[in-house]
């Protein structure tokens, strides 16, 4: 009885994900379709890959003609100094993009104004013709940079939590803990223990935690309703990437660098061609580990969100109620996708490092 | 394509913010959570070993029970006979012993009674001898009143000096 009582909110919380997952989708489909009527009769997947790409504001909902949109600040390192403004400056009441010191966005990217849109705030439309993009550093809060801070504040928050049932007196799990303690036990028994050794693991427990929770949280919450799409970012898994990448050099042993410089057990005459092949695996490898979780998270928001707007484009309820229903099964194995795609990034990452700090005897 | 060029802004910001999150995690929550897991596992891992040795010493201690009921009972079986075996003799001896007093006390009797039957003979014997000297001092008063009975008994005494 206990458990089914707990149990219920949370169900209920899942429920509603759920329902506004599709509600919102919905909503932009409908704003997208109706605004493409006039133009396009194919059918309209800009939505998509705006979707997909990153912004400088948080659109959580259309409602009718209006946009429900948080705008997020936007700071600019230029020639030395840092600029600040918010992302609705460069917007008009209409949410057509305008000039605004100097700066506009344009194609969901920040560049600076042509010569004609000097110091004009009310400026022309600048042609785009007349934008240069060189010259500064965009470090704008994003609606990536902002989920991804968001997911960095859930993760203190969460796995402090957690960690606090750990100090003190030996207790059996419970809640949160009994999620992820599981968890944390299969990262350490069957990913660490397993490809990097019994005795060097602990070293890179603290990189392969963090890194499965940060994919998986960012998965999933990519997955939540109006949500960014983080980890479908090529920045963010190169980035990730790259962590691996030099974690494994760095780590590497004498046996690790002699099987890619002079690898034992070839013929002299094919060392030469095995020590090219090898220096470019080691570069091979961040770059499958970078496109493996971008294109699989990315992919299956466009499959969602295409099938969800197949309904719309069509005009078609039939194909639209199939769709949300298809959609929804969709998302479910994207849910199973968020997971192993953590796990394999996680996997593929301990490996590597396996074999870097392996010390040669077979 | 836009999307497949990474965006330097969110590149510094998510190497920022992951060093950030691997800084603090691996600090307060995995270095905590890691060392914990480990504790409790040994923990766990000591307490199941302790249980299968109290369990094993559990089974010898029955075992040693058994063993020393076993002995017990052998042993109160023992004294058990042995104190029936001295019951059986002391009683053995009892009636012997019994059976001896009455036989002396009936020897006794019967030698005291043999005394007083004596004693009671002499005196019998004495009197009848002290009765039969006066009863032969009276008849021989009387009968040697006139002398030819003296002269007869004489007679006749000599008579059996004869016949001798």
């Amino acid at each position: 009885m206990k458990n089914s009582r707990t149990n219920f909110p949370n169900l209920l919380i899942i429920s509603a994900l759920i329902a506004l997952f599709s509600f919102t989708n919905s909503s932009n489909l409908l704003a997208a379709s109706d605004s493409g009527d006039e133009k396009k009769e194919g059918g309209d997947t800009e939505f998509i890959m705006h979707h997909i790409a990153d912004d400088y504001q948080w659109h959580i909902i259309t409602l009718g003609h209006t946009h429900v949109t948080i705008p997020l600040p936007m700071i600019i390192y230029d020639h030395g100094e840092f600029k600040f403004f918010m992302s609705s400056d460069f917007y008009d009441e209409h949410h057509e993009p305008i000039v605004h010191d100097g700066f506009m966005i344009s194609h969901g990217k920040l560049v600076r104004a042509g010569a004609g849109g000097h110091g004009d705030d009310h400026g022309a439309e600048a042609g785009h013709g007349d934008v240069e993009e060189a010259g500064f550093l965009d470090l704008s809060i994003t609606k990536n940079v902002a989920s991804l801070l968001l997911s960095v504040v859930i993760m203190l928050v969460v796995f402090f939590r957690i960690a606090k049932r750990y100090k003190g007196e030996v207790a059996a799990p419970k809640g949160l803990q009994s999620l992820f303690e599981p968890i944390i036990v299969f990262i350490r028994d069957d990913i660490a223990k397993v490809n990097i050794g019994e005795d060097k693991y602990q070293r890179f427990m603290p990189y392969l935690l963090t890194l499965f929770f940060f994919i998986l949280f960012n998965n999933l919450l990519g997955l939540t309703p109006g949500a960014a799409n983080l980890t479908g970012n090529i920045a963010v898994t190169l980035c990730l990437a790259l962590f691996t990448f030099f974690i494994t050099q760095f780590n590497g042993r004498k046996a690790y660098w002699m099987h890619i410089l002079w690898t034992p057990g070839v013929p002299l005459p094919l060392r030469p061609v095995i020590l090219v092949v090898e220096v470019i695996g080691i570069f091979t490898k961040p770059i499958s580990l970078t496109l493996r979780l971008f294109a699989s998270i990315t992919a299956g928001h466009i499959v969602v969100l295409s099938i969800v707007g197949l309904g719309f484009i069509l005009n078609s309820m039939v194909v639209g109620v199939v769709g949300t229903l298809f959609s929804v099964v969709i998302t479910l194995i994207e849910i199973l996708v968020a997971l192993i795609q953590a796990y394999v990034f996680t996997l593929f990452s301990s490996m590597y490092i396996g074999q870097a700090v392996d010390d040669g005897h077979h | 394509m836009d999307i497949l060029t990474p965006d330097t802004g969110l590149f510094i910001f998510q190497v920022v913010a992951f060093m950030l999150l691997l800084f603090l995690l691996g600090k307060f929550a995995w270095k905590p959570i890691l060392s914990g897991l480990k504790e409790r596992e040994e923990t766990i891992e000591n307490a199941l070993q302790s249980a299968e040795q109290a369990k094993k010493d559990m089974e010898a201690l029955n075992a040693d029970n058994a063993k020393l009921l076993a002995e017990a009972r052998q042993e109160r079986d023992k004294i058990l006979k042995e104190a029936m075996a001295a019951a059986n003799s002391i009683k053995e001896e009892a009636k012997e012993e019994t059976s001896k007093i009455t036989a002396k006390m009936v020897e006794d009797a019967r030698a005291s009674i043999e005394n007083e039957k004596r004693a009671a003979l002499a005196d019998v014997r004495t009197m009848v001898a002290s009765i039969s000297l006066e009863i032969t001092e009276k008849v021989l008063r009387k009968e040697l009143s006139d002398k030819n009975a003296q002269e007869t008994l004489v007679d006749e005494y000599v008579k059996d000096l004869n016949l001798n």
